[in-house]
């Protein structure tokens, strides 16, 4: 029985028509939406908006 | 193409400043979707912006690191952070090239008909340099007395700032006219010299200097959206190189941190479907395949 007619051998040929998925994208999504989580929980939020909401003197040049 | 990129960045342009009631208010926007991250550099001290600067944001957290840690909050920057992350590890740079208002700013200035000129390849180098040391290093280490640091690329660096908040604030704010001085002064100075620098090279900015483009460059070979390159229909006729407006050899490296994924040579150099868009793993080819192979 060659490799090719063997089980082992048409599974390994499904194998290679099926698309691969590459994790390295999918792991950085999980981690920075880990990290997005996790400032959600600490509240930092609130703290953005509340910078984001008065004028930063020294980012326009001033002070 | 081109067209379309042209209208999506104008799109981004007022969707990240469309507050445009500021003149009668005389002041910036202090509604509920500045908690919301701005893709591309767009200053939120802009009376007109909706949204806030992931770069202004992450200094300002990390610059008050200490004050807050002693205060007993966890403000080390992980939301902003995961907000810029999200969108690199989506998009990579392509939201440098159409969703980014001074990266668009920068490409008006450079269809004003002049001598052309290319940016050094080591230059690049800059913008590393930049997010490295001006936003994460010299925030979180330089600290005065009280255990504050400063916002120093925003502080001595940023042209966008000047641009988009600077100058409109001083012209809103009768009262900020008499703090003007020399740093003021300086920024404008830096801020022609950007502009007219546009004039002569394309996005000179973003090449060299842009800390956020440096950020979204780390994730262009792994993002969910890249160029895919098939060496075996290429013909080396140099096509995507010429066509390329930041200088990449597509062919050897179509995903390049400094590509900004205007997708010219896709859409409008290579005819032989040599480079295609992945997206999430699904080929997007943006012309019609060929009928004939080319010919080798």
């Amino acid at each position: 029985m060659s490799t090719a007619e063997s089980p082992v051998g048409a599974h390994k040929g499904r194998r290679t028509s099926v698309r691969r998925i590459r994790r390295v994208p999918l792991l950085l999504l999980l981690v920075f939406l880990l990290l997005f989580f996790i400032g959600i929980a600490v509240d930092e939020p609130a703290r953005v908006l509340e910078q984001a909401r008065s004028v930063c003197l020294p980012c326009i040049g001033i002070g | 193409m081109e067209r379309l990129r042209f209208w999506i960045q104008t799109l981004w342009l007022f969707l990240s400043n469309g507050y445009w009631a500021f003149p009668v208010s005389g002041t910036l926007y202090q509604g509920p979707l500045k908690v919301l991250c701005s893709p591309g550099l767009n200053c939120y001290s802009c009376p007109a912006a909706t949204t806030f600067c992931p770069i202004g944001s992450l200094q300002q957290l990390l610059l008050g690191a200490r004050l807050a840690l002693q205060s007993g909050h966890a403000y080390l920057g992980t939301y902003v952070l995961g907000c810029m992350g999200l969108f690199g590890t989506a998009f990579g740079r392509l939201i440098c090239g159409w969703a980014c208002p001074f990266g668009l700013m920068q490409e008006m200035l450079h269809r004003i008909p002049s001598p052309k000129l290319g940016v050094p390849a080591w230059l690049g180098w800059g913008k590393y340099l930049v997010l490295l040391v001006l936003v994460v290093v010299l925030p979180l280490t330089v600290v005065d007395d009280f255990g504050l640091g400063l916002p120093w690329f925003c502080k001595f660096l940023c042209p966008a700032g000047t641009l988009e908040a600077g100058i409109p604030m001083v012209l809103l704010m009768p009262d900020l006219r008499s703090a003007v001085g020399v740093l003021y002064l300086y920024k404008l100075s830096l801020l022609a010299l950007v502009l007219l620098w546009s004039i002569a090279s394309f996005r000179p900015f973003c090449r060299s200097l842009c800390p956020l483009g440096a950020f979204y460059g780390l994730f262009n070979r792994v993002s969910l959206i890249r160029l895919k390159f098939n060496a075996d229909n290429c013909t080396k006729c140099g096509a995507c190189h010429r066509i390329c407006p930041v200088d990449i050899r597509v062919e050897q490296s179509p995903n390049s941190g400094e590509c900004i994924r205007c997708l010219r040579c896709c859409t409008e150099a290579c005819q032989y479907d040599a480079l295609s868009v992945e997206i999430a793993g699904h080929v997007w080819r943006t012309r019609p395949a060929p009928f004939d192979q080319p010919a080798r």
